[in-house]
């Protein structure tokens, strides 16, 4: 199968599909023309000054970093735990229990945030950041359940009996013993929560505000209206944060984990 | 540890999920089934006689329908693909379609914009080799919203594909060479099979995806292609029609819970009887 040369070409043509988009963008980016043009006319950062002066852009980056790293710490002190008590032990309605903890990945983006817009900006009447952030929060507590999960799954927990067959409390046992060797599923967890918040679309469109947005939400406004390459410089500047996580992602836990 | 004490660290995010997901839902969805009269499904029945508002949930199940038939008959062979290769290329392939898959959906949909805009890359190209004479409209179409959802979840298909693709035996494909089978064959007969309750674990990814996207119908749809979830962002925020973005919510929510429960029962259905 693999020595056919049209199922080879095939495979091409479909990465071609996957990755021209994006490269397509790259070179628009560093185009030097006044508007969007392919192929580029000539080699410029033009662009990326427009995007880095714009304070739009900057202050929405801004909101969006804070928002991604705050929500994934707090959905990290929830979800370690309970990932940790899920796969420790086999107790009644265990299943219920997992379910319950990845629900937030199963209801509609939309929705999601049209429910928080009305319990949490209407209802409790929360500033728009606080709003964000705890919408964030239940987006980002799934992928904290599934990555530590699967690493603590993969853990030979007779380490933990021999801890606390040597005196460590229950405690010490978990922050000595137990979490040392699941870092690369906590760092691994925190990456993937990390992006899924920042790129949230969704949820966010419905909690901003006046004055406190997020960048993907900026950015969508301004490609409703505008149509001029910053958008590109702009998002050369998260492929190449993209890349970054991809990167620290593989060094910890394997990108290949991916494919589970 | 076995104790009572597990279950306190359950409990912190027991009750965040409650307070903040299950309470605001249920606030959101519920009160469209109270009428004037008590408990009612009027709302509901009238959205179903709403010409219009069935034409737009036809064409979102069609446009997520579409893009799910598109991601298995490009993402399968693929992902066979990828699962067979040596390590290095491996690790490359995945990394190629893990990358798109993490980069913001605006973005993906911003690129979209200016291969198919009215001055985008494939409208010059055709107009410059004079293959038309004037732009055609590609973007603000149905037809844009299915490239975009496949761009957008193609990656999502093959990256839970090639783990399915992994655990097939490559003794079975010899075996089957050996019999006699040639390759195309030996894929069909062998492996096509075996793949399939992946393969329907991975459509209904693709699938309530596609159905709930708002990035990609919004930016190559248009105001002509509204579907349910750019129907439903315009009812709450745009018209504060709160009532009808209750009933749209509660359909959306149905129709995922539907097609996530149905077709995985199903799939599982199917791998108990081997097939």
């Amino acid at each position: 199968m693999k020595g056919n040369k049209l199922f080879v070409f095939f495979v091409i043509l479909v990465y071609v599909f996957l990755c021209g988009p994006l490269l397509i963008i790259i070179t628009t980016a560093f185009d030097s023309g006044n508007i969007m043009s392919f192929p580029p006319k000539g080699f410029s950062l033009q662009w990326f000054s427009h995007a880095f002066h714009s304070e739009t852009f900057m202050t929405t980056l801004g909101i969006s970093l804070k928002v991604a790293v705050l929500a994934t710490l707090i959905a990290m002190v929830i979800g370690i735990p309970a990932a940790y008590a899920l796969s420790r032990n086999n107790f009644r309605g265990k299943a219920t229990m997992q379910s319950i903890f990845l629900s937030p990945i199963i209801v509609p983006g939309v929705v999601l945030g049209f429910a928080f817009f009305r319990f949490l900006t209407l209802k409790l009447q929360l500033d728009v950041f606080t709003s964000l952030l705890i919408g964030h929060v239940i987006i980002v507590i799934p992928y904290i359940i599934r990555v530590v999960g699967s690493s603590l799954e993969n853990l030979d927990f007779s380490i933990e009996d021999a801890a606390m067959s040597l005196g460590a409390t229950k405690l010490k046992t978990f922050f000595l013993v137990i979490l040392p060797n699941v870092t690369s599923g906590v760092i691994a967890a925190f990456m993937l929560a990390f992006i899924n918040s920042f790129n949230n679309v969704p949820v966010s469109l419905f909690l901003t505000g006046p004055g406190v947005s997020t960048l993907p939400i900026s950015m969508l406004s301004y490609v409703e209206y505008n149509y001029d390459p910053t958008i590109s410089a702009l998002s050369v500047i998260l492929m190449v944060m993209t890349v970054l996580i991809m990167f620290i992602v593989e060094k910890t836990l394997g990108i290949s984990n991916f494919a589970k | 540890m076995k104790n009572k004490g597990i279950y306190l660290l359950l409990i912190p995010g027991l009750i965040v999920i409650s307070l903040f997901l299950f309470l605001p839902i249920l606030m959101t969805t519920l009160p469209s089934f109270i009428g004037d009269n008590g408990l009612t499904l009027g709302r509901y029945v009238d959205f179903l006689k709403d010409d219009y508002f069935m034409s737009i949930l036809i064409r979102t199940l069609r446009i997520g329908i579409i893009t799910t038939i598109i991601c298995v008959l490009l993402g399968v062979p693929v992902s066979f693909y990828v699962a067979k290769s040596n390590p290095k290329i491996k690790g490359l392939l995945l990394a190629a379609a893990i990358f798109p898959q993490l980069t913001d959906s605006v973005v993906r949909s911003f690129a979209w914009m200016t291969i198919l805009g009215k001055n985008g890359i494939i409208n010059t190209l055709l107009v410059s080799t004079h293959i038309f004479q004037e732009p055609h409209k590609f973007l603000y179409t149905e037809s844009a919203i299915i490239v975009g959802s496949v761009y957008l979840f193609l990656p999502l298909m093959i990256i839970s594909m090639v783990g399915v693709m992994d655990s097939i035996d490559d003794d079975l494909i010899e075996a089957a060479e050996s019999l006699g089978a040639n390759k195309f064959t030996a894929f069909l007969k062998i492996i096509f099979p075996l793949s399939v309750p992946g393969m329907i674990v991975g459509s209904v990814l693709v699938f309530t995806g596609t159905f709930t996207a708002y990035t990609t119908p919004q930016l190559l749809g248009g105001n002509q292609n509204t579907v349910l979830s750019t129907l439903l962002y315009q009812k709450a925020m745009t018209l504060n029609d709160w009532t009808q973005a209750s009933v749209l919510s509660t359909v959306m929510i149905l129709i995922t819970l539907t097609v996530m429960f149905g077709i995985n029962k199903f799939a599982s259905k199917l791998y108990e009887r081997g097939v």
